[in-house]
Protein backbone atom coordinates (compact mmCIF):
# COMPACT_ATOMS: atom_id res chain seq x y z
CA UNK A 1 0.00 0.00 0.00
CA UNK A 2 1.27 3.45 -0.92
CA UNK A 3 -0.88 6.58 -0.67
CA UNK A 4 0.45 9.78 -2.26
CA UNK A 5 -1.33 12.88 -0.97
CA UNK A 6 -1.08 16.60 -1.62
CA UNK A 7 -2.62 19.03 0.88
CA UNK A 8 -2.81 22.62 -0.40
CA UNK A 9 -4.29 25.90 0.79
CA UNK A 10 -3.40 29.24 2.34
CA UNK A 11 -0.64 29.68 4.91
CA UNK A 12 -2.26 29.69 8.34
CA UNK A 13 -4.96 27.11 7.49
CA UNK A 14 -2.93 24.39 9.15
CA UNK A 15 -1.97 22.66 5.92
CA UNK A 16 1.53 21.74 7.09
CA UNK A 17 0.42 20.69 10.56
CA UNK A 18 -2.39 18.52 9.15
CA UNK A 19 0.22 16.78 7.04
CA UNK A 20 2.54 16.44 10.00
CA UNK A 21 -0.13 14.89 12.23
CA UNK A 22 -1.06 12.44 9.46
CA UNK A 23 2.61 11.58 8.85
CA UNK A 24 3.43 11.20 12.55
CA UNK A 25 0.38 8.96 12.99
CA UNK A 26 1.73 6.84 10.15
CA UNK A 27 5.12 6.60 11.89
CA UNK A 28 3.38 5.47 15.09
CA UNK A 29 1.65 2.71 13.09
CA UNK A 30 5.08 1.66 11.78
CA UNK A 31 4.51 2.89 8.22
CA UNK A 32 7.11 4.56 6.05
CA UNK A 33 6.29 8.25 5.62
CA UNK A 34 7.58 11.38 3.97
CA UNK A 35 6.42 14.99 4.43
CA UNK A 36 7.70 17.42 1.84
CA UNK A 37 6.54 21.03 2.23
CA UNK A 38 6.65 23.87 -0.20
CA UNK A 39 9.11 26.23 1.40
CA UNK A 40 10.70 29.54 0.55
CA UNK A 41 9.06 32.12 -1.68
CA UNK A 42 5.77 30.22 -1.97
CA UNK A 43 5.46 29.83 1.77
CA UNK A 44 6.23 33.48 2.32
CA UNK A 45 3.70 34.60 -0.29
CA UNK A 46 0.58 33.04 1.20
CA UNK A 47 -0.03 29.63 -0.39
CA UNK A 48 1.22 26.51 1.30
CA UNK A 49 1.26 22.89 0.28
CA UNK A 50 2.71 19.65 1.52
CA UNK A 51 3.17 16.25 -0.10
CA UNK A 52 2.59 13.39 2.34
CA UNK A 53 3.37 9.81 1.37
CA UNK A 54 2.37 6.90 3.59
CA UNK A 55 3.53 3.47 2.54
CA UNK A 56 4.26 -0.07 3.67
CA UNK A 57 7.45 0.02 1.60
CA UNK A 58 10.51 2.24 1.34
CA UNK A 59 9.44 5.53 -0.25
CA UNK A 60 11.09 6.52 -3.51
CA UNK A 61 10.59 10.11 -4.66
CA UNK A 62 9.29 12.48 -1.95
CA UNK A 63 8.42 14.90 -4.75
CA UNK A 64 5.63 13.94 -7.13
CA UNK A 65 3.65 15.29 -10.05
CA UNK A 66 0.58 13.08 -9.62
CA UNK A 67 -1.32 12.10 -6.51
CA UNK A 68 -3.81 9.51 -5.25
CA UNK A 69 -5.49 12.20 -3.16
CA UNK A 70 -5.59 16.01 -3.34
CA UNK A 71 -6.98 17.87 -0.32
CA UNK A 72 -7.72 21.37 -1.57
CA UNK A 73 -8.47 24.34 0.66
CA UNK A 74 -8.48 27.34 -1.71
CA UNK A 75 -9.17 28.27 -5.33
CA UNK A 76 -5.52 28.70 -6.34
CA UNK A 77 -4.74 25.20 -5.13
CA UNK A 78 -7.75 23.75 -6.96
CA UNK A 79 -6.58 25.42 -10.17
CA UNK A 80 -3.07 24.08 -9.66
CA UNK A 81 -3.66 20.53 -8.40
CA UNK A 82 -6.99 19.32 -9.89
CA UNK A 83 -5.10 18.13 -12.96
CA UNK A 84 -2.51 16.35 -10.80
CA UNK A 85 -4.96 13.80 -9.37
CA UNK A 86 -4.41 10.33 -10.85
CA UNK A 87 -7.37 9.01 -12.89
CA UNK A 88 -9.69 7.24 -10.45
CA UNK A 89 -8.10 9.21 -7.60
CA UNK A 90 -9.69 11.37 -4.93
CA UNK A 91 -10.18 15.13 -4.67
CA UNK A 92 -11.52 16.63 -1.44
CA UNK A 93 -12.25 20.35 -1.26
CA UNK A 94 -13.74 22.84 1.15
CA UNK A 95 -16.32 24.90 -0.79
CA UNK A 96 -15.52 28.00 1.30
CA UNK A 97 -14.05 30.55 -1.13
CA UNK A 98 -14.31 28.22 -4.14
CA UNK A 99 -15.78 30.03 -7.15
CA UNK A 100 -14.92 27.52 -9.88
CA UNK A 101 -15.90 23.96 -9.06
CA UNK A 102 -13.74 20.99 -10.10
CA UNK A 103 -14.37 19.82 -13.69
CA UNK A 104 -12.66 16.42 -13.92
CA UNK A 105 -15.01 13.53 -14.77
CA UNK A 106 -12.52 10.71 -14.12
CA UNK A 107 -11.88 11.21 -10.40
CA UNK A 108 -13.85 10.93 -7.16
CA UNK A 109 -14.82 14.33 -5.77
CA UNK A 110 -15.98 15.05 -2.23
CA UNK A 111 -16.67 18.31 -0.46
CA UNK A 112 -16.37 19.12 3.21
CA UNK A 113 -17.67 22.38 4.66
CA UNK A 114 -15.02 22.44 7.36
CA UNK A 115 -14.46 26.21 7.50
CA UNK A 116 -18.20 26.81 8.06
CA UNK A 117 -18.37 24.13 10.72
CA UNK A 118 -15.28 25.39 12.54
CA UNK A 119 -16.81 28.89 12.45
CA UNK A 120 -20.10 27.60 13.92
CA UNK A 121 -18.20 25.80 16.68
CA UNK A 122 -16.32 29.06 17.34
CA UNK A 123 -12.96 27.28 17.20
CA UNK A 124 -11.27 28.00 13.89
CA UNK A 125 -8.03 26.22 14.81
CA UNK A 126 -9.59 22.76 14.53
CA UNK A 127 -10.56 23.43 10.90
CA UNK A 128 -7.74 21.29 9.58
CA UNK A 129 -8.67 18.38 11.84
CA UNK A 130 -12.23 18.43 10.47
CA UNK A 131 -10.76 18.11 6.99
CA UNK A 132 -8.43 15.32 8.13
CA UNK A 133 -11.45 13.47 9.59
CA UNK A 134 -13.22 13.67 6.23
CA UNK A 135 -10.19 12.21 4.49
CA UNK A 136 -9.80 9.40 7.05
CA UNK A 137 -13.50 8.51 6.64
CA UNK A 138 -12.82 7.81 2.94
CA UNK A 139 -9.33 6.37 3.37
CA UNK A 140 -8.76 4.95 6.86
CA UNK A 141 -5.00 4.64 6.38
CA UNK A 142 -4.22 5.10 10.03
CA UNK A 143 -6.20 3.68 12.98
CA UNK A 144 -7.65 6.14 15.54
CA UNK A 145 -5.32 5.04 18.35
CA UNK A 146 -2.33 5.93 16.16
CA UNK A 147 -3.89 9.28 15.27
CA UNK A 148 -4.02 9.90 19.02
CA UNK A 149 -0.33 9.05 19.32
CA UNK A 150 0.42 11.18 16.27
CA UNK A 151 -1.31 14.15 17.91
CA UNK A 152 0.69 13.62 21.10
CA UNK A 153 3.94 13.55 19.15
CA UNK A 154 3.11 16.47 16.83
CA UNK A 155 1.72 18.94 19.34
CA UNK A 156 3.93 20.56 21.95
CA UNK A 157 3.17 19.38 25.49
CA UNK A 158 1.50 22.70 26.38
CA UNK A 159 -1.16 21.95 23.73
CA UNK A 160 -1.85 18.37 24.80
CA UNK A 161 -4.96 19.52 26.63
CA UNK A 162 -6.42 20.30 23.19
CA UNK A 163 -6.08 16.72 21.92
CA UNK A 164 -9.70 15.76 22.85
CA UNK A 165 -10.99 18.77 20.82
CA UNK A 166 -8.85 17.72 17.88
CA UNK A 167 -10.15 14.15 18.06
CA UNK A 168 -13.73 15.44 18.27
CA UNK A 169 -13.08 17.56 15.18
CA UNK A 170 -11.84 14.46 13.33
CA UNK A 171 -15.10 12.69 14.24
CA UNK A 172 -17.15 15.69 13.06
CA UNK A 173 -15.23 15.62 9.77
CA UNK A 174 -16.16 11.99 9.24
CA UNK A 175 -19.88 12.90 9.34
CA UNK A 176 -19.52 16.12 7.37
CA UNK A 177 -17.89 14.87 4.19
CA UNK A 178 -20.20 14.55 1.18
CA UNK A 179 -19.83 12.91 -2.19
CA UNK A 180 -20.08 15.28 -5.15
CA UNK A 181 -19.03 12.82 -7.84
CA UNK A 182 -18.47 9.21 -6.85
CA UNK A 183 -17.23 6.85 -9.53
CA UNK A 184 -18.39 3.25 -9.57
CA UNK B 1 16.26 -0.14 18.43
CA UNK B 2 17.05 3.55 18.77
CA UNK B 3 14.53 6.30 19.34
CA UNK B 4 11.98 6.72 16.53
CA UNK B 5 11.07 10.25 15.41
CA UNK B 6 9.59 12.19 12.52
CA UNK B 7 12.17 14.89 11.73
CA UNK B 8 13.32 17.32 9.10
CA UNK B 9 16.67 16.51 7.50
CA UNK B 10 18.19 19.64 9.02
CA UNK B 11 16.93 18.70 12.49
CA UNK B 12 18.29 15.17 12.08
CA UNK B 13 21.75 16.62 11.33
CA UNK B 14 21.61 18.70 14.51
CA UNK B 15 20.35 15.90 16.75
CA UNK B 16 22.89 13.48 15.27
CA UNK B 17 25.70 15.96 15.99
CA UNK B 18 24.74 16.10 19.67
CA UNK B 19 24.47 12.30 19.83
CA UNK B 20 27.77 11.76 17.98
CA UNK B 21 29.56 13.60 20.79
CA UNK B 22 30.30 16.76 18.80
CA UNK B 23 32.18 19.36 20.86
CA UNK B 24 31.28 22.50 18.96
CA UNK B 25 29.04 23.91 16.24
CA UNK B 26 29.91 27.26 14.67
CA UNK B 27 27.58 28.64 12.01
CA UNK B 28 25.79 31.51 10.39
CA UNK B 29 22.13 31.35 9.30
CA UNK B 30 21.13 30.87 5.67
CA UNK B 31 18.04 29.31 4.08
CA UNK B 32 17.48 26.38 3.51
CA UNK B 33 19.60 25.08 6.40
CA UNK B 34 18.83 27.48 9.26
CA UNK B 35 16.96 24.73 11.16
CA UNK B 36 20.32 23.13 12.01
CA UNK B 37 21.32 25.97 14.33
CA UNK B 38 17.72 26.70 15.36
CA UNK B 39 17.33 23.12 16.54
CA UNK B 40 20.67 23.21 18.36
CA UNK B 41 19.84 26.49 20.11
CA UNK B 42 16.41 25.17 21.17
CA UNK B 43 17.84 21.84 22.29
CA UNK B 44 20.53 23.53 24.44
CA UNK B 45 23.26 20.88 24.06
CA UNK B 46 25.54 23.14 26.13
CA UNK B 47 23.38 21.90 29.02
CA UNK B 48 22.78 18.38 27.68
CA UNK B 49 26.34 17.35 26.77
CA UNK B 50 28.48 20.46 27.14
CA UNK B 51 28.61 20.99 23.35
CA UNK B 52 29.24 24.59 22.32
CA UNK B 53 26.78 26.16 19.86
CA UNK B 54 27.81 29.55 18.59
CA UNK B 55 26.48 31.92 15.96
CA UNK B 56 29.53 33.49 14.38
CA UNK B 57 29.57 36.89 12.67
CA UNK B 58 29.98 35.34 9.23
CA UNK B 59 30.64 32.08 7.38
CA UNK B 60 34.33 33.00 7.16
CA UNK B 61 34.47 33.32 10.93
CA UNK B 62 32.55 30.03 11.37
CA UNK B 63 34.98 27.95 9.35
CA UNK B 64 37.98 29.51 11.10
CA UNK B 65 36.41 28.77 14.49
CA UNK B 66 36.05 25.18 13.27
CA UNK B 67 39.76 25.25 12.32
CA UNK B 68 40.70 26.43 15.80
CA UNK B 69 38.57 23.84 17.56
CA UNK B 70 39.77 21.05 15.25
CA UNK B 71 43.42 22.02 15.80
CA UNK B 72 42.93 21.31 19.49
CA UNK B 73 41.51 17.86 18.70
CA UNK B 74 37.87 18.80 19.25
CA UNK B 75 35.04 17.36 17.20
CA UNK B 76 33.86 20.51 15.43
CA UNK B 77 31.38 21.28 12.67
CA UNK B 78 29.62 23.96 10.70
CA UNK B 79 26.71 24.01 8.29
CA UNK B 80 25.65 26.40 5.58
CA UNK B 81 24.17 26.58 2.11
CA UNK B 82 25.88 27.23 -1.21
CA UNK B 83 26.79 30.97 -1.06
CA UNK B 84 27.90 30.51 2.54
CA UNK B 85 29.97 27.45 1.68
CA UNK B 86 31.67 29.45 -1.08
CA UNK B 87 32.80 31.89 1.61
CA UNK B 88 34.29 28.97 3.54
CA UNK B 89 36.48 27.63 0.73
CA UNK B 90 39.70 29.22 1.97
CA UNK B 91 39.12 27.64 5.37
CA UNK B 92 38.45 24.24 3.82
CA UNK B 93 41.72 24.33 1.92
CA UNK B 94 43.56 25.27 5.14
CA UNK B 95 41.82 22.49 7.10
CA UNK B 96 42.81 19.96 4.43
CA UNK B 97 46.39 21.33 4.26
CA UNK B 98 46.78 21.20 8.03
CA UNK B 99 45.19 17.72 8.11
CA UNK B 100 42.42 18.63 10.50
CA UNK B 101 39.26 16.58 11.02
CA UNK B 102 35.98 18.53 10.80
CA UNK B 103 32.46 18.26 9.44
CA UNK B 104 31.01 20.76 6.98
CA UNK B 105 27.36 20.41 5.94
CA UNK B 106 26.25 22.00 2.67
CA UNK B 107 22.46 22.09 2.17
CA UNK B 108 22.71 23.13 -1.45
CA UNK B 109 20.47 25.77 -3.06
CA UNK B 110 20.23 26.92 -6.65
CA UNK B 111 23.10 29.07 -7.94
CA UNK B 112 25.26 30.64 -9.19
CA UNK B 113 25.55 33.76 -7.08
CA UNK B 114 22.85 34.34 -4.52
CA UNK B 115 20.64 32.12 -6.72
CA UNK B 116 17.45 30.74 -5.20
CA UNK B 117 16.61 29.07 -1.92
CA UNK B 118 15.23 25.96 -3.65
CA UNK B 119 17.11 22.63 -3.82
CA UNK B 120 19.98 22.01 -6.22
CA UNK B 121 23.01 19.76 -6.71
CA UNK B 122 25.10 22.34 -8.52
CA UNK B 123 27.85 22.33 -5.86
CA UNK B 124 29.10 18.83 -6.81
CA UNK B 125 32.24 20.19 -8.50
CA UNK B 126 32.97 22.53 -5.60
CA UNK B 127 32.63 19.71 -3.06
CA UNK B 128 34.40 16.95 -4.97
CA UNK B 129 36.99 18.74 -7.10
CA UNK B 130 38.20 21.36 -4.68
CA UNK B 131 36.58 24.76 -4.43
CA UNK B 132 39.50 26.02 -2.45
CA UNK B 133 43.04 26.13 -3.78
CA UNK B 134 45.62 23.37 -3.88
CA UNK B 135 45.58 19.61 -4.43
CA UNK B 136 43.23 18.53 -1.67
CA UNK B 137 40.17 16.35 -1.28
CA UNK B 138 37.25 16.40 1.11
CA UNK B 139 35.53 13.17 2.09
CA UNK B 140 32.08 13.84 0.58
CA UNK B 141 28.92 12.00 1.65
CA UNK B 142 25.62 12.36 -0.20
CA UNK B 143 22.61 11.35 1.92
CA UNK B 144 19.36 10.53 0.13
CA UNK B 145 17.01 10.37 3.12
CA UNK B 146 16.51 11.95 6.52
CA UNK B 147 17.75 8.68 8.06
CA UNK B 148 21.03 9.07 6.17
CA UNK B 149 21.28 12.74 7.17
CA UNK B 150 21.39 11.42 10.74
CA UNK B 151 23.68 8.44 10.12
CA UNK B 152 26.12 10.34 7.90
CA UNK B 153 26.93 12.83 10.67
CA UNK B 154 28.32 10.00 12.77
CA UNK B 155 30.05 8.42 9.77
CA UNK B 156 31.55 11.74 8.63
CA UNK B 157 33.11 12.37 12.05
CA UNK B 158 34.48 8.81 12.16
CA UNK B 159 36.09 9.16 8.73
CA UNK B 160 37.32 12.69 9.43
CA UNK B 161 39.20 11.53 12.53
CA UNK B 162 40.34 8.27 10.95
CA UNK B 163 42.06 10.19 8.14
CA UNK B 164 42.56 13.59 9.80
CA UNK B 165 40.72 15.18 6.91
CA UNK B 166 37.68 17.48 6.64
CA UNK B 167 34.47 15.69 5.61
CA UNK B 168 31.47 17.22 3.92
CA UNK B 169 27.83 16.20 3.86
CA UNK B 170 26.50 17.39 0.49
CA UNK B 171 22.72 17.49 0.63
CA UNK B 172 20.07 19.86 -0.70
CA UNK B 173 17.20 22.06 0.39
CA UNK B 174 14.56 19.38 -0.20
CA UNK B 175 16.16 16.74 2.02
CA UNK B 176 16.95 19.45 4.58
CA UNK B 177 13.33 20.62 4.69
CA UNK B 178 11.41 17.36 4.39
CA UNK B 179 10.39 15.15 7.28
CA UNK B 180 10.78 11.39 7.34
CA UNK B 181 10.93 8.65 9.90
CA UNK B 182 14.32 8.46 11.64
CA UNK B 183 15.72 5.91 14.03
CA UNK B 184 18.22 7.89 16.08
CA UNK B 185 21.40 6.17 17.20
CA UNK B 186 22.14 6.07 20.92
CA UNK B 187 24.13 9.03 22.20
CA UNK B 188 27.90 8.65 22.42
CA UNK B 189 29.36 10.64 25.34
CA UNK B 190 31.68 13.52 24.38
CA UNK B 191 35.34 12.59 24.80
CA UNK B 192 36.94 13.62 28.06
CA UNK B 193 40.08 15.76 27.92
CA UNK B 194 42.19 12.66 28.75
CA UNK B 195 40.60 10.64 25.94
CA UNK B 196 41.06 13.51 23.52
CA UNK B 197 44.78 13.83 24.34
CA UNK B 198 45.44 10.09 24.17
CA UNK B 199 43.45 9.54 20.93
CA UNK B 200 44.82 12.61 19.12
CA UNK B 201 48.52 12.94 19.89
CA UNK B 202 48.81 15.36 16.95
CA UNK B 203 46.42 17.89 18.51
CA UNK B 204 47.49 21.17 20.11
CA UNK B 205 46.24 20.44 23.61
CA UNK B 206 48.79 22.36 25.66
CA UNK B 207 52.54 21.71 25.98
CA UNK B 208 53.82 19.53 28.80
CA UNK B 209 57.49 20.01 29.77
CA UNK B 210 58.57 16.65 28.33
CA UNK B 211 57.72 17.21 24.66
CA UNK B 212 58.23 19.68 21.83
CA UNK B 213 55.61 22.16 20.64
CA UNK B 214 52.89 20.83 18.40
CA UNK B 215 52.46 23.14 15.46
CA UNK B 216 49.31 22.98 13.34
CA UNK B 217 49.93 24.68 10.03
CA UNK B 218 49.41 24.35 6.30
CA UNK B 219 52.53 26.45 5.60
CA UNK B 220 55.89 25.02 4.57
CA UNK B 221 58.06 27.54 2.71
CA UNK B 222 60.54 24.86 1.68
CA UNK B 223 59.17 23.40 -1.59
CA UNK B 224 60.70 20.00 -0.86
CA UNK B 225 58.85 19.99 2.46
CA UNK B 226 55.64 21.12 0.80
CA UNK B 227 55.99 18.36 -1.78
CA UNK B 228 56.31 15.83 1.04
CA UNK B 229 53.08 17.24 2.52
CA UNK B 230 51.37 16.80 -0.83
CA UNK B 231 52.64 13.25 -1.27
CA UNK B 232 51.36 12.39 2.19
CA UNK B 233 47.95 13.87 1.37
CA UNK B 234 47.78 11.98 -1.93
CA UNK B 235 48.70 8.70 -0.23
CA UNK B 236 45.89 9.33 2.24
CA UNK B 237 43.38 9.98 -0.59
CA UNK B 238 44.44 6.71 -2.28
CA UNK B 239 43.75 4.89 1.02
CA UNK B 240 40.27 6.45 1.14
CA UNK B 241 39.65 5.30 -2.43
CA UNK B 242 40.68 1.78 -1.46
CA UNK B 243 38.71 1.53 1.77
CA UNK B 244 35.81 3.92 2.04
CA UNK B 245 33.74 3.77 -1.18
CA UNK B 246 30.01 3.47 -0.48
CA UNK B 247 27.21 3.05 -3.00
CA UNK B 248 23.81 1.43 -3.44
CA UNK B 249 22.35 -0.43 -6.41
CA UNK B 250 18.68 -1.15 -7.09
CA UNK B 251 17.39 -3.39 -9.85
CA UNK B 252 20.79 -3.62 -11.58
CA UNK B 253 20.82 -7.44 -11.79
CA UNK B 254 18.80 -7.68 -15.02
CA UNK B 255 19.17 -4.04 -16.11
CA UNK B 256 19.84 -3.04 -19.72
CA UNK B 257 20.05 0.61 -18.75
CA UNK B 258 20.87 2.39 -15.49
CA UNK B 259 20.19 5.73 -13.88
CA UNK B 260 23.21 7.09 -12.03
CA UNK B 261 22.18 9.66 -9.44
CA UNK B 262 23.02 10.82 -5.91
CA UNK B 263 20.95 12.31 -3.08
CA UNK B 264 17.47 13.56 -3.95
CA UNK B 265 17.92 12.78 -7.66
CA UNK B 266 18.41 9.12 -6.75
CA UNK B 267 15.08 9.12 -4.90
CA UNK B 268 13.37 10.58 -7.97
CA UNK B 269 15.09 8.01 -10.22
CA UNK B 270 13.85 5.22 -7.98
CA UNK B 271 10.30 6.29 -8.81
CA UNK B 272 11.26 6.70 -12.49
CA UNK B 273 12.63 3.17 -12.36
CA UNK B 274 9.26 1.83 -11.15
CA UNK B 275 7.44 3.78 -13.90
CA UNK B 276 9.86 2.59 -16.61
CA UNK B 277 9.76 -1.04 -15.48
CA UNK B 278 5.94 -0.89 -15.61
CA UNK B 279 6.42 -0.05 -19.31
CA UNK B 280 8.76 -3.03 -19.75
CA UNK B 281 12.03 -1.07 -19.76
CA UNK B 282 14.70 -2.91 -17.78
CA UNK B 283 16.35 -0.07 -15.92
CA UNK B 284 18.27 -0.06 -12.66
CA UNK B 285 19.67 2.59 -10.34
CA UNK B 286 23.25 3.17 -9.21
CA UNK B 287 23.55 5.61 -6.30
CA UNK B 288 26.99 6.81 -5.18
CA UNK B 289 26.86 7.46 -1.42
CA UNK B 290 30.46 8.67 -1.19
CA UNK B 291 31.09 11.26 -3.92
CA UNK B 292 34.72 11.29 -2.86
CA UNK B 293 35.98 8.61 -2.87
CA UNK B 294 33.92 8.03 -6.02
CA UNK B 295 32.79 4.45 -6.76
CA UNK B 296 34.97 4.19 -9.87
CA UNK B 297 35.39 0.41 -10.03
CA UNK B 298 31.74 -0.57 -9.37
CA UNK B 299 30.57 1.87 -12.08
CA UNK B 300 33.26 0.60 -14.44
CA UNK B 301 32.06 -2.98 -13.90
CA UNK B 302 28.41 -1.97 -14.35
CA UNK B 303 29.38 -0.24 -17.61
CA UNK B 304 30.43 -3.62 -19.02
CA UNK B 305 26.95 -5.07 -18.47
CA UNK B 306 24.52 -2.38 -19.63
CA UNK B 307 23.71 -0.64 -22.93
CA UNK B 308 23.53 2.90 -21.62
CA UNK B 309 23.50 5.18 -18.57
CA UNK B 310 21.48 8.30 -17.84
CA UNK B 311 23.15 10.49 -15.22
CA UNK B 312 20.40 12.51 -13.51
CA UNK B 313 21.50 15.55 -11.52
CA UNK B 314 19.97 18.84 -10.40
CA UNK B 315 22.73 20.68 -12.26
CA UNK B 316 23.99 21.13 -15.80
CA UNK B 317 26.17 18.00 -15.84
CA UNK B 318 28.83 17.59 -13.15
CA UNK B 319 28.96 14.03 -11.78
CA UNK B 320 28.59 12.77 -15.37
CA UNK B 321 32.28 13.61 -15.87
CA UNK B 322 33.26 11.14 -13.15
CA UNK B 323 30.83 8.53 -14.50
CA UNK B 324 32.35 8.85 -17.97
CA UNK B 325 35.90 8.63 -16.58
CA UNK B 326 34.89 5.50 -14.67
CA UNK B 327 33.19 3.72 -17.58
CA UNK B 328 35.30 4.87 -20.52
CA UNK B 329 33.80 5.27 -24.01
CA UNK B 330 32.23 1.84 -24.48
CA UNK B 331 28.56 2.76 -23.97
CA UNK B 332 26.25 5.71 -24.35
CA UNK B 333 26.25 8.01 -21.29
CA UNK B 334 24.04 11.09 -21.27
CA UNK B 335 23.05 13.69 -18.72
CA UNK B 336 19.59 14.88 -17.73
CA UNK B 337 19.30 17.83 -15.39
CA UNK B 338 17.17 20.70 -14.15
CA UNK B 339 18.73 23.81 -12.70
CA UNK B 340 18.32 26.72 -10.37
CA UNK B 341 16.03 25.04 -7.84
CA UNK B 342 13.74 23.11 -10.21
CA UNK B 343 13.35 19.46 -9.28
CA UNK B 344 12.91 16.99 -12.14
CA UNK B 345 9.71 14.91 -11.98
CA UNK B 346 9.83 11.10 -12.18
CA UNK B 347 7.94 11.24 -15.53
CA UNK B 348 10.37 13.60 -17.23
CA UNK B 349 13.29 11.40 -16.19
CA UNK B 350 11.60 8.40 -17.88
CA UNK B 351 11.08 10.52 -21.03
CA UNK B 352 14.74 11.51 -20.97
CA UNK B 353 15.75 7.83 -20.72
CA UNK B 354 13.53 6.96 -23.68
CA UNK B 355 14.63 9.89 -25.83
CA UNK B 356 18.32 10.29 -24.98
CA UNK B 357 19.46 6.72 -24.28
CA UNK B 358 17.05 4.11 -25.67
CA UNK B 359 15.87 5.96 -28.77
CA UNK B 360 18.82 8.35 -28.98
Amino acid sequence: MTEEIIIAGFGGQGVLSMGKILAYSGVMQNKEVSWMPSYGPEMRGGTANVTVIISDERISSPILNSFDTAIILNQQSLDKFEKAVKPGGLLIYDPNGITRLPLRKDINIYSIAAADEAGKLGFSKIFNMIVLGGFLKLKPLVAPEYIHKGLEKSLPARHHKLIPENEKAIEIGKTLIQGVQVLN
Amino acid sequence: MGELRLMKGNEAIAEAAIRAGCDGYFGYPITPQSEVMEYLMAERPFERTGMVVLQAESETASINMVYGAAASGKMAMTSSSSPGVSLMQEGLSYLAGAELPALIVNIVRGGPGLGTIQPSQADYFQAVKGGGHGDYKLIVLAPASVQEMCDHVKLAFELAFKYRNPAMILSDGAIGQMMEKVVLFDAIPRRTEEELVSQNPWAATGKPKNREHIIITSLDLDPAGQERVNLKLQAKYREMEKNEVLYETLGCEDAEYVFVAFGLSARICQKSMDLARAKGIKVGLFRPITLFPFPVIPIHELGKKVKGMLVVEMNAGQMIEDVKLSVGCSIKIEHYGRFGGIIPTPDEVVHALENQIIGG
